[in-house]
């Protein structure tokens, strides 16, 4: 077997709440919704009127820049109503389901005997084109592209992050499918990346048709935008794709069946969770589908809903719906009261990475970790700090520096091609600056991306 | 605390606010509130959970790990002065004479320097820096106890506005603001802040006292004068019972210090580290090619001589004004180190070198820091290479 890849740098927060090994499949959800917010720098073209009937795939809008890429309906049901934000943007586009579960007919299809790009119009038209997403900037690949590679982690290691070795019990056959679809859309190598300890299932471990990197370490080891650095970096120039796990899935089942089954699992994870664990839902789940009955009730604590993780996630209402790439919720206390010299008393549910605090002290705690801020925001200070949460051949101060002072040159010489704003999470969790740096990189990426358009 | 928070929101903020009657120092009163309670303020975007570590408590912990030689050098002085005069007082009075003396400099240090930090803030619009906490303490402990109180209020107030305002605030500056304010009062008052005349308390204030033939010079004033017969000893240097700056005479309490700031990764063991080897590189160095009775004195003195690891362990270290770059940090430190040592041996001018080296380094840590981004840049154009062979 080849050889493992140890990720040195990083950390595991340690994060009460972790989802129980059991899965359950909640009755039909109130609503769903496909979220235009999802897709960075998506500007999207509404193609229904409210109350128009939708079935599994039907295409609700497209991208008015990339007029191929269309965004579908994951169930059948009713389009019922767009949720509008500030300035008019598009929040939502909710579908009431029905009992029909009626779907679009792409027709099943065996990926080795049509081209690539009969492969890619299936994609885009069932709407699982945005699935696929392009390293540099981290958006919805273009079919134009023809990328260099394409990249798979198999394995999750954000806070409280679902187990795919779990998750893809009973769809190894999808999966497998989903891999060789993907292996004719690229010249080069699909890249699969698991953990060398805890990835079992098969479908990973003896995927056919990719190459599998065997990865060691903390978070963010299971980010693939780290095991492309380690596998092949992202030089100017190069593109490549990359996907999660149950996207793979779902291709390989439109492959297979020949429609748009948005089914997938997701966890339900986090302190306030009364009894964490997963879910078998459609895309772009109500919340309080799986939520509902299952959040603690404690006087004085709002719970934060976040689809995602802990660390990259999106902020939800109690109703609001989980993203297009998530496999996760999180629930956790918000930490909207003041703590009278909260800043020097030492506090035993405080984490830290700093030996200032006394979490260090008890490594197997776990803690159920709010969302105060803790301070205001400064200029950076402290240094040689995000180097131990970056496992990459990256200087974190100086991209960020270059970033903000918006160096063209000095973003492409520091490697802003290869990075993500999740890949700097941590750097940012840990900042004792309080820096918002996943801004600062996706600022930095959005500056590169039009300074090239 | 509910009520008491309540209190401050709803009676004592108002006043601070836009339409209020103090709005023009909310800058002030904002930083004593945070003070006070961590705010219940919540994360908007990007990570949900933070790490509990921030700004003060960072500062507070180097402000700790000052605390042994600020006791040790009230103590000190006391002992100095009591031994320049002859008479032998206990432990107490000696560093009660100590205290007496030394917290008028603390206070007067904080005082000018927090007006300017809250100045500076109003007039910027943003919130008060938690960085002048520990440069207020820094600069008490590297000026002799014989500084007249304008004098520390005038060379605080230039470290602030000179060493950090014009560049834009903490984390923006290029020297050490402590050290940059040592630095001023040692080139425009050369008289209160060189010889032998200086260190001890009652040199200045109570010259009539002294004992006869008494001699308060410096281990290294000392040394270059080529008195070797009256060097203190090295366990009266590694202690500190001798005439100097307040903070720096004491290696041992330094030492602890360094203990609490490596314990607790506040402060940059690779610095320390690499100051002490450079250090010793240059002196045994000098023991190599001894020409002259300074040159030969162990390498391992200078470590206890002056202010050599009081600068290696808590303005070296400083993280604003030092290389930023790990490996830069090495060069850094070991360059502070063998600089210190060639301005003390070679130059005739300057008996200390630790506070010239530092600021020197200072200003070359980014052009270090430069090459070592080129270093990684060019590692990251050579990969293209192969791939593409």
């Amino acid at each position: 077997m080849s050889k493992v890849i140890r990720i040195k740098r990083g950390l595991n927060i340690p994060l009460k709440g972790e989802a129980e090994k059991i899965l359950q499949t909640p009755s039909r959800a109130k609503e769903y919704a496909v979220k235009p917010t999802d897709f960075h720098g998506l500007f999207p073209k509404m193609m229904l009127e409210e109350g128009e009937r939708v079935k599994a795939g039907t295409p609700l809008f497209y991208d008015k820049y990339n007029e191929d890429v269309v965004f579908t309906a994951p169930v059948s049901g009713t389009y019922t109503r767009l949720v509008r934000g500030a300035k008019r943007r598009i929040l939502e586009v909710r579908i009431e389901p029905d009992e029909a579960d009626d779907h679009i007919d792409f027709g099943a299809a065996d990926p080795a005997s049509i081209s690539r790009e009969e492969i890619i119009d299936k994609l885009l038209k069932s709407g699982l084109w945005p699935a696929i997403r392009q390293r540099p900037y981290s958006i919805i690949a273009s079919r134009e592209d023809k990328p260099r590679d394409i990249f798979i982690s198999a394995f999750n290691s954000a806070p409280l992050a679902p187990d795919l070795d779990f998750v893809i019990n009973g769809s190894e056959g999808d999966f497998q499918k989903g891999l060789d679809v993907l292996s004719h859309l690229t010249d080069g190598e699909v890249h699969l990346g698991i953990d060398a300890e805890s990835t079992t299932s098969e479908a990973f471990t003896r995927a056919k048709g990719v190459r599998v990197h065997r990865f060691k370490g903390p978070h963010p080891a299971g980010n693939v935008g780290i095991q492309i650095h380690h596998i092949r970096p992202v030089n100017k120039g190069d593109i490549v794709w990359y996907l999660d796990v149950q996207h793979v899935v779902t291709i390989g089942r439109l492959f297979e069946t020949g429609i748009y089954d948005s089914r997938k699992v997701v966890a339900l994870t986090g302190s306030e969770v009364e009894n964490p664990r997963y879910y078998r839902v459609h895309a772009g789940v109500r919340l309080d589908n799986i939520a509902g009955n299952n959040v603690l009730q404690e006087e004085g604590v709002t719970p934060r809903f976040i689809s995602g993780d802990a660390l990259t996630g999106e902020k939800i209402s109690a109703n609001g719906f989980i993203g297009f790439y998530d496999s996760q919720a999180t629930v956790i206390p918000e930490g909207d009261k003041p703590e009278l010299i909260g800043w020097l008393i030492p506090n035993m549910q405080r984490f830290s990475v700093s030996r200032t605090w006394p979490s260090f002290l008890m490594p197997w705690k776990k803690y159920r970790l709010d969302t105060n801020i803790r301070s205001g925001e400064r200029p950076f200070v402290i240094t040689g700090l995000y180097e131990k949460y970056l496992p990459m051949d990256i200087l974190p101060m100086q991209l960020l520096k270059a970033i903000m002072i918006n160096d063209i040159d000095m973003m492409e010489n520091l490697g802003i091609y290869e990075v993500a704003p999740e890949d700097f999470a941590l750097c940012e969790f840990v900042c004792p600056s309080k820096i918002e740096i996943q801004s600062v990189i996706r600022d930095g990426l959005d500056n590169i991306q039009k300074e090239f358009a | 605390m509910k009520a008491l928070h309540n209190l401050i929101e709803k009676k004592v903020k108002p006043h601070f606010e836009q339409d209020g009657k103090l709005s023009k120092f909310y800058r002030t009163f904002e930083a004593f509130e945070t003070f006070l309670f961590v705010q219940g303020n919540v994360t908007t975007r990007g990570s949900h959970i933070r790490d509990a570590m921030e700004m003060k408590r960072t500062m507070f912990h180097v402000l700790i790990a000052l605390i042994p030689a600020l006791l040790f050098g009230m103590w000190n002085v006391g002992y100095q002065h009591y031994q320049a005069i002859g008479m032998d007082v206990d432990f107490i009075d000696q560093f009660l004479f100590g205290l007496y003396r030394v917290l008028p400099i603390i206070i007067v240090t904080y005082a000018s320097g927090l007006l300017v930090e809250f100045l500076f803030a109003t007039i910027r619009n943003h919130e008060v820096n938690e960085g002048f906490l520990v440069t207020g303490m820094l600069l008490p402990l590297i000026v002799p106890v014989t500084i007249p109180l304008w004098m520390v209020a005038l060379a605080t107030v230039f470290a602030v506005i000179i060493g950090k305002e014009v560049f834009g605030g903490t984390g923006m500056n290029i020297l050490n603001p402590a050290l940059l304010a040592r630095a001023f009062l040692f080139f425009a008052y050369p008289a209160q802040f060189s010889g032998d005349e200086i260190w001890i308390y009652a040199q200045v204030h109570a010259p009539e006292q002294l004992v006869d033939g008494f001699s308060g010079a410096t281990s290294l004033a000392v040394l270059a004068a080529g008195n070797l017969e009256s060097m203190p000893s090295v366990m009266e240097m590694f202690l500190g019972t001798i005439p100097g700056s307040i903070g720096e005479t004491s290696t041992l309490a330094i030492l602890l210090g360094a203990f609490v700031l490596v314990a607790t990764g506040v402060g940059s063991l690779r610095i320390m580290l690499s100051v002490v080897a450079g250090g010793l590189f240059m002196g045994l160095l000098f023991n190599l090619f001894a020409v002259n009775e300074f040159m030969e004195v162990p390498a391992y003195y200078h470590l206890i001589m002056g202010g050599f690891a009081f600068g290696t362990v808590y303005m070296a270290t400083d993280p604003v004004s030092a290389s930023q770059t790990g490996t830069g940090k090495y060069i850094y430190g070991f360059l502070i180190g063998v600089i210190t040592l060639l301005i003390r041996v070679v130059n005739p001018a300057f008996p200390e070198g630790m506070m010239l080296a530092i600021l020197f380094m200072n200003v070359f840590a980014p052009l270090i820091d430069h090459y070592v981004v080129r270093a990684n840049v060019k590692r990251r154009l050579k990969r293209v290479k192969p791939a593409e062979a």
